[in-house]
């Protein structure tokens, strides 16, 4: 093992679509640090970040698939765990 | 066919997950008249063993159907940004025409790489007999196909107006620093399956491409190359799910049988090894070639290797795995890499399709502020000794071919990180022949599989030998003259220094700041 302290991350592009789901990470995640990059946004938190489709809805105001994030997502890192209604990135230790 | 499917439950939508069960279970091969080691013949090759195929999971649970759609909309949203990009004359709105050398490597040195996966890709799905690892596969082999296209239909237009993008295919056969991502390729596509997925899943997408595709795309997009940065992003969107299998697949490997982490760990000290050394020619993309600059390659290096890299490493330690052999030699040489790697192509400009140029003022404070262990110490002495040179008209060239390592194919450009006046040299005698490598690294690999590397192809070594002619041509009798033509580099135009270059002299001229006075009547 090393001394890193274990860190997951999630990278979207920066445009329209990514401004809810980066508003409902940080609401979901008080711990996650936004790193926003030329082109892109770069969410940081350590061992687990959670993104919850009830939570983008809600600053939507309407049904939003959770699947489309393959559509603006770039990177992450992270064990991943998908359903329909969460993603959740996580390290075990 | 059982019309009467019990598993489905009646009149409710189906979950994510009872949808993937469904399209990815019972659509395997069970071969009835041949044993099934004969139809999955490379499986047992490598001492890994497998109990249930069934195990394996992706967890983002595409199905083809959600795949078809969302690769569709991702099309459209690229092909969209090329219409505007070319309706809109964007080549011209990059921030410095030298831009334009960063994709004259991406395009031929990576774009033949993403091929080159599809391939692999096409051929391991045929490997794995378990249907979800297969499907994994089946899409991974279309997606790269799908970076391929876009990035040659992306790049075509500054094909149309910019030197060094005539014949990718071509150049990455045959240039001598091409032949460093090529061979990896190749090394990967003649491994066993588990080890090509170890290479190309894990090592390479998992440890490394966020090296290329995230500092690098954000620094296309901060340069303004609109075209480079949403086909980068659109393709590192399909990386995400190929980074994720590339962990599911570990673990997967790992959970099936004990004996496997000592197979995977060799692979992975391998695997990480070869990508780090492609990766050098990342490192001075960063710093040497993006005129307005993002990140170093010691700050990418530490967020996107040691950090992740080091937290993967922490949640693999439960299986035993550790971090990859020499990966605190790569810590020490990120404060290296860059310098060495640009000297190198600065030296031997003359055999490159790109051009090359020496930093200004601006760009060694900037070099100097994010290398302050070694920059003013060690390379802006020697890059003001090339300035002065350069000034007297005595600009340097390495008129040698340099040698190569056996493994990665990268010249001896290197030097032992605690000592940078001396070259890093290793060497290892093998049926009565002496061969050389660029790190302790590579002479591992070389020692772990000889009978491989001995029959690598090294550019210096062919060309000397002769065998670096255009066939069909007449030889011109000068080995340098007849490899130029042999890689296509057009001399004069393609190769060189970026000033007094046609791109330069048609940049100024598009951009209207070209002061020198027009010619006297032609």
């Amino acid at each position: 093992m090393s001394s890193i302290q274990s860190t997951v991350f999630m990278a979207l592009q920066t445009n329209d679509d990514t401004r809810p789901i980066i508003e409902a990470l940080q609401r979901d995640n008080p711990d996650a640090v936004v790193h926003r990059l030329p082109a892109m946004v770069k969410i940081d938190a350590p061992r687990r970040l959670v993104l919850r489709r009830s939570t983008v809805e809600e600053i939507l105001g309407t049904d939003w698939d959770l699947q489309s994030i393959n559509l603006n997502l770039i990177s992450l890192s992270g064990n991943v765990d998908e359903s329909e209604d969460e993603m959740i990135l996580h390290w075990n230790r | 066919m059982n019309t009467q499917d019990t598993r489905r439950p009646t009149g409710k939508k189906l979950s994510l997950k009872e949808k993937y069960a469904l399209m990815t279970r019972g659509l395997g091969w069970d071969t009835s008249y041949e044993p099934m080691d004969k139809a999955f013949d490379q499986l047992g090759l490598e001492g890994i063993k497998i109990h249930d195929w069934d195990k394996w999971e992706d967890p983002f649970r595409l199905t083809m159907d959600a795949y078809w759609k969302y690769q569709a909309e991702k099309e459209r949203k690229l092909y969209a940004v090329l219409d505007a990009f070319q309706q809109n004359n964007g080549h011209l709105n990059i921030s410095d025409a030298r831009y334009v050398n960063t994709l004259k490597l991406f395009f031929t040195g990576i774009t033949p790489a993403e091929y080159n996966a599809h391939r692999l890709f096409a051929m391991l799905g045929r490997q794995f007999p378990g249907p979800g690892a297969a499907i994994a596969c089946q899409m991974q082999a279309v997606d790269e196909l799908r970076h391929v296209q876009t990035q040659i239909h992306s790049i075509s237009q500054y094909n149309k107006y910019f030197n060094g993008l005539h014949d990718h295919t071509v150049m990455n056969d045959r240039l001598w620093y091409l032949s460093v991502p090529k061979s990896f390729f190749e090394d990967a596509i003649s491994s066993g399956p588990f080890e090509q997925i170890i290479a190309i899943s894990f090592a390479l997408e998992y440890l490394l491409t966020n090296l290329v595709f995230m500092p690098f795309m954000s620094g296309a997009a901060y340069n303004g190359d609109m075209a480079t940065v949403t086909f980068g992003f659109s393709s590192q969107s399909d990386e995400a799910r190929h980074m994720t299998l590339g962990l599911e697949c570990i673990k997967f490997v790992l959970e099936q049988d004990p004996g496997n982490a000592a197979i995977i760990q060799r692979y992975l000290d391998k695997w990480f090894w070869r990508g780090y050394k492609v990766l050098g020619l990342v490192s001075m993309m960063l710093d040497y070639m993006l005129p307005k600059k993002v990140m170093s390659w010691k700050e990418a290096w530490e967020i996107y290797f040691v950090q992740n890299g080091g937290s993967l490493f922490n949640d693999l330690s439960r299986y035993g795995l550790r971090m990859p052999k020499y990966w605190e030699q790569s810590v020490a040489e990120a404060e290296h890499l860059s310098h060495q790697t640009w000297n190198a192509f600065y030296n031997f400009s003359g055999a490159a399709a790109f051009h090359v140029w020496l930093p200004s003022d601006e760009d060694m404070a900037w070099l100097a502020e994010k290398y302050p262990n070694t920059f003013d110490q060690h390379y802006r002495p020697r890059i003001e000794h090339y300035r002065k040179l350069q000034a007297e008209g005595k600009r340097y060239y390495n008129p040698s071919l340099p040698m190569l390592c056996q493994t990665c194919q990268t010249p001896l450009i290197f030097t032992e990180m605690d000592d940078p006046t001396r070259t890093s040299h290793r060497q290892l005698e093998h049926d009565g022949d002496t061969y050389h490598f660029c790190s302790d690294g590579c002479r591992d690999i070389f020692a772990g599989q000889p009978d491989k590397y001995v029959s690598a192809w090294l550019p210096a070594h062919q060309i000397l030998q002769g065998n670096c002619v255009e066939p069909g041509a007449e030889a011109a009798g000068d080995p340098g003259a007849d490899a130029l033509r042999y890689f296509h580099v057009v001399a004069g135009q393609d190769n060189l220094d970026y000033e007094g270059s046609p791109d330069e002299a048609n940049w100024l001229r598009w951009k209207g700041l070209d002061k020198t006075p027009p010619a006297a009547a032609a």
